[in-house]
């Protein structure tokens, strides 16, 4: 194989055809970019998933004086009914913690919660519910929780605080295929474009290849000029997605969001950093792989 | 060298077949010129030996190969034992002619230092020493076949195929391409030439085959081009 041909042949190609290759280079970028931000999304969504499944509870209200309702028709919680849950709790398997919280303590948390709220001033401790708060091992398996204490004496109601948080997480969810949505059509975008810009190339240079094939080169000599030009035009895709892809991160999540946004912790460079090579080799490849089958057809021997 | 069992190929959407229950031999060596009006099958006869085309019945054999059984990734080494020249000359424009013949050897994977040494000497052969460096353009039609000529022949191919490489040309010229042709000849190569040029047939007077609508109706050694239009 004589390196310096295939080059030299590399380089008239993607000159001939520049305006078709910055076509490719381009439309590879944007599709990668989306792809690599779909990535990190999902990096994200996982990230806050952990952090916050960590956090919830499931929390057993008990009944309190003025509590109506089919578990509160015996009035107020009694000792006993109290005992039996928590013993019953910490015979749970499944159950991690469980953190009694009094009424007093409810109200102390309250008061905290709603400082400014004029609210605070007429509550009293009474009002609000005593409860057991539940740390699961696995948190989707609130169900169990919930089945064995709603609708009991003296439980007022169960809730699961990842209930909460579901719709959020939907959301964000819904963005990343919306992403990913995205992402398939530029990807298809961007492969037709390279099988248009292999096949011109297979056709402006039909003289060489014809000449090549009557005095018996073989298929990888004819077809692996096109290759490298399409894969490297893969390759600017990729590192021009790359470059894409850190500058919106540094200026959207770095300098923008981060800035503002203290709820939950942003994923740093240690994603975006690994999810780059990822985008260049799937540019290289893409591109490689699409104006190889092309070439199947139009360089027959 | 060549040799032909009981071939015929007939084209899709054809009712004619092309060619037609063909069987003939090529020794190694010989000059067998290929004549025949258009439409005779002359084209088809060569595509089959390149392997260009598969025939529709019967075998055939170039260089000691069954085309029938020789998988798609062997046909290029085929295609180097069989050098190839036109009527239209088929060289690149924007490459010099030293370049010209130089590409042949440069996609096969010649190292350069055989390329340097044999390219030139080829050129010398076929009497263009000197105009390395013309492009295409600058030269007459006999000295751009000669140019296609050194190409199919830099590798010194078993066999050379011409389809009608004196088609483009003057009387003139043609008597110097079908000199250079036998001196190649003289070299031990083969030679298939199909022409239409009843002058050079009867002068050179080698081996003449007919074909006629696909038919082999005249194999004759030492043969005249024959038939009137």
């Amino acid at each position: 194989m004589r390196a310096q041909f295939v080059l030299s042949e590399i380089g008239v190609g993607l000159r001939r055809n520049l305006t078709m290759t910055i076509a490719v280079i381009v439309s590879v970028a944007l599709s990668l970019t989306l792809a690599g931000a779909g990535l990190l999304l999902r990096v994200q969504v996982n990230e806050m998933k952990d952090f916050w499944y960590d956090r919830v509870e499931v929390s057993i209200f008990l009944c309190g004086k003025s509590d109506h309702g089919p578990g509160c028709e015996g009035g107020e919680v009694s000792n006993e009914q109290r005992e039996g849950f928590r013993q019953e709790l910490s015979r749970m398997a499944l159950v991690e913690k469980t953190y009694y919280e009094t009424k007093q303590e409810a109200f102390q948390h309250f008061k905290d919660q709603n400082k400014e709220s004029p609210l605070s001033g007429s509550v009293t401790a009474d009002q609000l519910p005593e409860s057991f708060r539940v740390k699961l091992k696995d948190p989707t398996k609130y169900q169990v929780v919930a089945s064995a204490f709603a609708g009991r004496p003296g439980v007022q109601s169960v809730q699961d605080q990842r209930k909460i948080l579901e719709p959020f997480f939907k959301l964000l969810n819904n963005a990343q295929w919306a992403a990913i949505g995205v992402m398939g059509f530029m990807l298809l975008v961007a492969i037709l474009l390279i099988v248009n810009t292999a096949r011109v190339s297979a056709f402006s240079r039909r003289r060489e290849t014809g000449i090549m094939r009557l005095v018996g080169a073989s298929n990888l000599y004819i077809q692996l000029p096109f290759i490298m030009e399409s894969a490297i035009a893969g390759l600017l895709g990729g590192a021009l997605a790359s470059g894409l892809l850190s500058t919106g991160f540094f200026f959207g999540v770095k300098k923008g969001l981060g800035q503002q946004f203290n709820a939950f912790e942003l994923i740093g460079w240690g994603p975006v950093l690994a999810t780059l090579p990822l985008l260049v080799v799937f540019g290289v490849l893409m591109s490689a792989i699409a104006s190889f089958f092309t070439l199947l057809k139009y360089l027959k021997v | 060298m060549i040799r032909f069992d009981n071939v015929s190929k007939t084209y899709p959407k054809q009712p004619r077949p092309a060619l037609h229950d063909v069987s003939l031999e090529v020794e190694k060596g010989e000059f067998v010129f290929l004549v025949g009006s258009s439409g005779s099958g002359k084209s088809t006869f060569l595509r089959l030996v390149l392997k260009e085309e598969r025939p529709s019945l019967g075998n055939i054999f170039v260089a000691g190969k069954d085309l029938g059984r020789l998988s798609n990734w062997k046909v290029p080494a085929l295609r180097r034992q069989v050098g190839t020249v036109f009527q239209d000359f088929r060289l690149l424009p924007n490459k010099t002619v030293y370049q010209n013949v130089a590409f042949a050897l440069e996609v096969i994977g010649k190292p350069r230092g055989t390329i340097r040494k044999v390219v030139p000497e080829v050129l010398d052969l076929v009497g263009l020493g000197g105009k390395e460096d013309r492009m295409p353009g600058e030269l007459s039609g006999g000295e751009q076949q000669r140019v296609a000529i050194a190409r199919a022949f830099v590798n010194r191919p078993m066999i050379l195929i011409a389809d009608e490489p004196t088609g483009n040309l003057d009387p003139q010229n043609s008597v110097g391409i079908m000199k250079l042709l036998d001196r190649i000849n003289r070299t031990g190569t083969t030679i298939l030439m199909a022409t239409h040029d009843q002058a050079i047939v009867d002068q050179m007077r080698k081996r003449v085959i007919e074909l006629e609508q696909g038919r082999l109706v005249r194999d004759q050694s030492r043969g005249v081009y024959g038939y009137q239009h």
